[in-house]
């Protein structure tokens, strides 16, 4: 199963697109390669899921973890994402309370 | 329709759960008349499940396999998974602080029996020392319909 994680800079955030499905296996890459952009001194990240096609609760524990991580140096991690297939899993867990989700990265660069 | 059944038995690996999903999706498009967005609430269940079950494998270190069962009728599509995991009491699950506690964020899992809970239209856990039994039922959207 492929799972893509492209890396880019906008206006000073850094932005990871997920393509593919974050699943139990797929996630510890995901997790890992936030752990990486954190520890390159990445600390504005945005999580672009538009290109995702499934997601479970492994992947929100992968979120979950990584916004931990970059508050801890005072930094954020915004989500954009409009499937409302993938939306759901954050409305359901109440984690839309917890994490800025924006239509676009755009969006989530100008807030 | 007359009922329809699939097994499939995986080993307890990560990579394998996807398969699980596959196998599911296609009998709920092709045996019912469940609507896509039901078929993707099915799908998360079900990956949730069977990751439950692979790292209750894990934990025990056993070559075992996951039993994916899945059947319809005229009514419902049901789903059975079986481990044999050590089981666990579903009804005694820790407790997470609210989303909106900065505690949460200490905590990155324990959001797929909500999960599961939440998606399907039946859900049932059988445990024991022996190994956990979760039966997932989604009912016909026209079965639904008729219930109003």
């Amino acid at each position: 199963m492929d799972l893509g994680l492209d890396v880019s800079e906008r206006d000073g955030y850094t932005v990871l697109a997920v393509r593919g499905e974050v699943d139990v296996y797929t996630a510890p890459r995901f997790r890992e390669r936030l752990i990486e952009l954190v520890s390159e001194g990445k600390h504005r990240i945005i999580v672009d899921l538009e290109g995702v096609d499934f997601l479970d609760s492994t992947g929100l524990g992968v979120l979950v973890g990584g916004l931990k991580r970059l508050r801890s140096h005072d930094g954020d991690l915004l989500l954009v994402c409009t499937q409302s297939r993938i939306l759901k899993v954050f409305e359901i867990t109440g984690l839309t309370k917890v994490f800025s989700i924006y239509e676009s990265v755009d969006d989530a660069v100008a807030a | 329709m007359t009922e329809r059944a699939v097994q499939l038995e995986i080993p307890a690996g990560a990579e394998f759960v996807a398969l699980a999903r596959l196998v599911v999706s296609a009998m709920a498009a092709g045996e019912t008349q469940l609507s896509d967005d039901r078929v993707d609430d099915l799908k998360i269940a079900v990956s949730e499940a069977c990751t439950n079950a692979i790292e209750a494998h894990d934990a025990l270190d056993t070559e075992e396999r996951v039993l994916v069962e899945c059947w319809a009728d005229e009514s419902h599509l049901e789903v059975r998974i079986e481990d044999r995991g050590s089981g666990f009491d579903v009804s005694d699950l820790p407790e997470h602080p609210p989303v909106t506690d900065p505690e949460r964020l200490k905590f990155e899992r324990g959001l797929g029996i909500p999960l599961i809970r939440a998606l399907v239209d039946e859900v049932e856990f059988s445990s024991s020392d022996d190994g956990t039994a979760v039966r997932l039922v989604m009912h016909h959207d026209d079965e639904l319909d008729g219930e109003d």
